[in-house]
C-alpha cells in the first residue's frame, strides 16, 4: 500500500473502531490505526514472518487464508474491515467482498487500477501484459491474478448489491485533477468505502 | 541462556482438598520449581502447566552433571521467549502425578502404604484449584500468563475460564477444547496395556514390590507414536536397520531403527513413570471438556475468560490436529476475546511445542513481550 492510500484509509477509520485488516503484513498499518486512531485491531495474514512481526507490535493476528472464506469471523463483529491492495490476489474477489460487508458495517478496499492509461498503452501498443515499477512481475509469475479497473469494480459492487459510500483515487502528481475527472483512465489506484446495500 | 541449576521446592497444604468427584485429601504436597524473581508489584508471575508425562522441572538442570534440562528449556530462561530476566516463572507437578506431588506413589497417611490405585481421580479443574492454592502460598494474586502445551494448554484454558480475574494472558499450544473419540481410544489402549500387565496387581504393585514395566512401556510406545508425524518418522528413521541386514539369505533378527527407538523410549519411561499416574492422567484428559459446564457451548464457556490468548497448532500434529486449535480460536473470536493464532509448519507432530522451530520460537518470543510489566 502506498503512503497516500494509507493516509486515506487512516482518515476513513473512525476513532476507536474495531478494525479487521485483511492481509495485514507486518502490522505496521494496524499499529498506526491503533496508535493514531485508537482502533482495536485484528490482523489476518498467511505469512509466518508477517505474523511474528505483527505479534511483536502487540497486535492480535490470525493466520488464515483469506481465500478460505473468512468463516471464522462472525457477522457484524467489526466496525471496519480493510483490504488494502490485496483484492487482485484473491481467488474469488467477489466472494471475499460479500463476506467483508457481512463481517463489518463498512469495508475499505483499495486496488491498483488496471484501466490506467499506462496499462492500456502497454496492452494496446505493445500488445503485452503491463509491467512497471508498481507491477514488476511477469503475468505467469505474479500473485496478482485478478486485476480490475475502476469501472469493473464499481460494476461488481452494483451486481453484489454493495453500496459505494465514498471513492478516493491516487494519481501521479501532475495528473491529480485528471484522476478525479476520469479515474478509470488516470487513477493509478482507487480506494473505496463500501457497505451492504441498505446497511 | 539456561536458568542454570534449579532446585525443586515443596509446598505443604494441611487443609482438606476436595476433588471434583467428591474425594477428599486431608493434606497434600505440591512440588514445584520457580525461575526468575517475583517483583514487588507481583505482576510478573507466569504459570507453566505441564503435559501428560511432564513435571515441575520445566527448565534448567538439577546438578552439574545433569545432561537433560527441564522439558521446556527451549522456551524458559534469560533472553528466551519466557524471559526469566523479567518474568517469575512457576511450574508445579500436578496433584496425582508421580514426580513429588501427592500422588499414587506417595504415602497415604491413613494406611502408611503407597496410595496406589486408591489415589483420587483428579480432573483438570482440580489441578487448577490446587495451583491457585499454590499461587496464594507464593504470594501471587494474579498470573501475568498461564501457559502450556497439549494437556498443559488445556489446563491453561481451564484456568482462564474457571478463574477469569486471575489470568491476564493465556497460551494454549497443540491443545483441544475436549478429547475426540479417537483421542480417548488411544488413551484406552494405553490404560489397557498397563492393566493387562500381570505386575499391575490391581494398582497395588508398589506395596507388593512389583512394577508393571511391560504395560507402561507399551502404553508409552503407543503414546509416543501419536506424538510424532509420519513424515518426521520417515525423515528420522526411514527403513534403516539397527540390527540385521537385507542381504539375501540373512535370517538374522531384524531390528529397524524405529523399533529400537520406540523400545528405548518405552523401557526408559517404564521405570521412571508411575503406572497409576499414567492411568489417572489419561483419564483426566478423557474427562476434559471445556464446554461441558455450558451445555456443550464452547463460545459460552470461553466468554467467561478475561485473558488475551495465544493459540498455536502444529501442522503435522494428528493427536490434537490444527483443526482443534481452530475450534478454540473461532470460539474465542466469537466470544469477542483477544486472540492470536498461528499454525506452525513443522514435521515434529504433536511434540512440535517442545522442539526447536524458528517460527514457533520467534512467535512465542514476540507475543510474550506483551506479558508482564512493560
Amino acid at each position: 500500500m502506498s503512503r497516500l492510500d494509507l493516509k486515506t484509509v487512516l482518515d476513513w477509520v473512525p476513532t476507536g473502531s474495531r478494525v479487521l485488516d485483511l492481509g495485514c503484513g507486518d502490522g505496521t498499518f494496524l499499529a498506526r490505526l491503533r496508535d493514531e486512531r485508537g482502533a482495536i485491531g485484528v490482523g489476518v495474514d498467511i505469512d509466518p514472518d508477517n505474523l511474528v512481526a505483527a505479534a511483536g507490535k502487540g497486535l492480535d493476528v490470525i493466520q488464515e487464508d483469506i481465500n478460505d472464506g473468512l468463516h471464522c469471523f462472525t457477522t457484524n463483529r467489526f466496525d471496519v474491515v480493510v483490504l488494502a491492495h490485496a483484492l487482485q490476489e484473491l481467488t474469488h474477489p467477489h466472494i471475499a467482498l460479500q463476506r467483508m460487508v457481512d463481517i463489518a458495517d463498512e469495508a475499505i478496499v483499495s486496488f491498483p487500477n488496471f484501466g490506467h492509461w499506462s496499462c492500456r498503452l502497454h496492452l494496446g501498443i505493445k500488445g503485452k501484459m503491463p509491467m512497471s515499477r508498481a507491477m514488476p512481475l511477469h503475468w505467469y509469475d505474479t500473485p496478482n491474478i485478478h486485476f480490475c479497473t475502476v469501472r469493473d469494480f464499481e460494476a461488481l459492487c452494483s451486481a453484489l448489491d454493495i453500496d459505494i459510500i465514498e471513492r478516493a483515487t491516487i494519481a501521479g502528481a501532475a495528473q491529480h485533477l485528471l484522476g478525479k475527472w476520469h479515474p478509470n483512465l488516470f487513477a493509478t489506484s482507487a480506494i473505496y468505502r463500501i457497505r451492504r446495500s441498505g446497511g | 541462556m539456561s536458568v542454570g541449576l534449579v532446585e525443586p521446592q515443596v509446598a505443604r497444604f494441611d487443609s482438606p482438598f476436595t476433588f471434583a468427584n467428591g474425594a477428599v485429601l486431608e493434606s497434600h504436597e505440591l512440588v514445584y520449581e520457580t525461575y526468575g524473581e517475583l517483583n514487588s508489584a507481583g505482576d510478573n508471575a507466569v504459570l507453566i502447566c505441564h503435559a501428560l508425562s511432564g513435571s515441575h522441572h520445566a527448565a534448567g538442570f538439577h546438578s552439574a552433571d545433569d545432561r537433560r534440562p527441564g522439558w521446556w528449556d527451549l522456551a524458559i530462561g534469560p533472553g528466551k521467549p519466557i524471559d526469566t530476566n523479567r518474568l517469575f516463572v512457576v511450574c508445579s507437578n500436578n496433584l496425582g502425578c508421580c514426580d513429588g506431588s501427592s500422588g499414587p506413589n506417595t504415602i497415604n497417611p491413613a494406611t502408611n502404604q503407597p496410595w496406589g490405585g486408591q489415589f483420587p481421580q483428579p480432573q483438570v479443574s482440580d489441578w487448577v484449584r490446587s495451583q491457585k492454592q499454590l499461587a496464594e502460598y507464593l504470594g501471587i494474586s494474579r498470573w501475568a500468563a498461564v501457559m502450556g502445551g497439549s494437556l498443559g494448554g488445556m489446563q491453561a484454558l481451564r484456568w482462564a475460564v474457571d478463574f477469569p480475574d486471575w489470568v491476564e494472558h493465556c497460551v494454549a499450544l497443540a491443545a483441544a477444547p475436549g478429547l475426540t473419540a479417537q483421542n480417548i481410544a488411544f488413551n484406552e489402549i494405553a490404560r489397557h496395556a498397563i492393566l493387562s500387565d500381570p505386575d499391575w496387581s490391581e494398582g497395588d504393585y508398589l506395596a507388593q514390590g512389583k512394577l508393571p514395566t511391560r504395560g507402561v512401556a507399551l502404553a508409552r510406545m503407543v503414546g509416543h507414536l501419536t506424538y510424532m508425524s509420519a513424515d518426521g518418522m520417515s525423515d528420522r528413521f526411514g527403513r534403516e536397520l539397527r540390527e540385521g541386514s537385507f542381504a539375501p539369505g540373512d535370517n538374522n533378527e531384524w531390528v529397524f531403527q524405529v523399533e529400537s527407538y520406540l523400545r528405548h523410549q518405552g523401557a526408559r519411561f517404564s521405570t521412571q513413570f508411575d503406572a497409576n499416574t499414567y492411568v489417572l492422567m489419561t483419564r483426566a484428559l478423557d474427562l476434559f471438556d471445556l464446554a461441558s459446564d455450558h451445555e456443550g457451548d464452547l463460545i459460552s464457556a470461553l466468554s467467561q475468560a478475561q485473558a488475551s490468548f495465544l493459540v498455536a497448532s502444529f501442522s503435522s500434529d494428528w493427536r490434537f490436529p490444527p483443526q482443534r486449535s481452530v475450534e478454540i480460536r473461532d470460539a474465542l473470536m466469537a466470544a469477542g476475546k483477544s486472540v492470536t493464532y498461528a499454525n506452525i509448519e513443522t514435521d515434529n507432530g504433536h511434540d512440535g511445542f517442545l522442539l526447536p522451530n524458528a517460527t514457533y520460537e520467534a512467535l512465542l518470543s514476540q507475543w510474550m513481550h506483551r506479558v508482564g510489566p512493560s
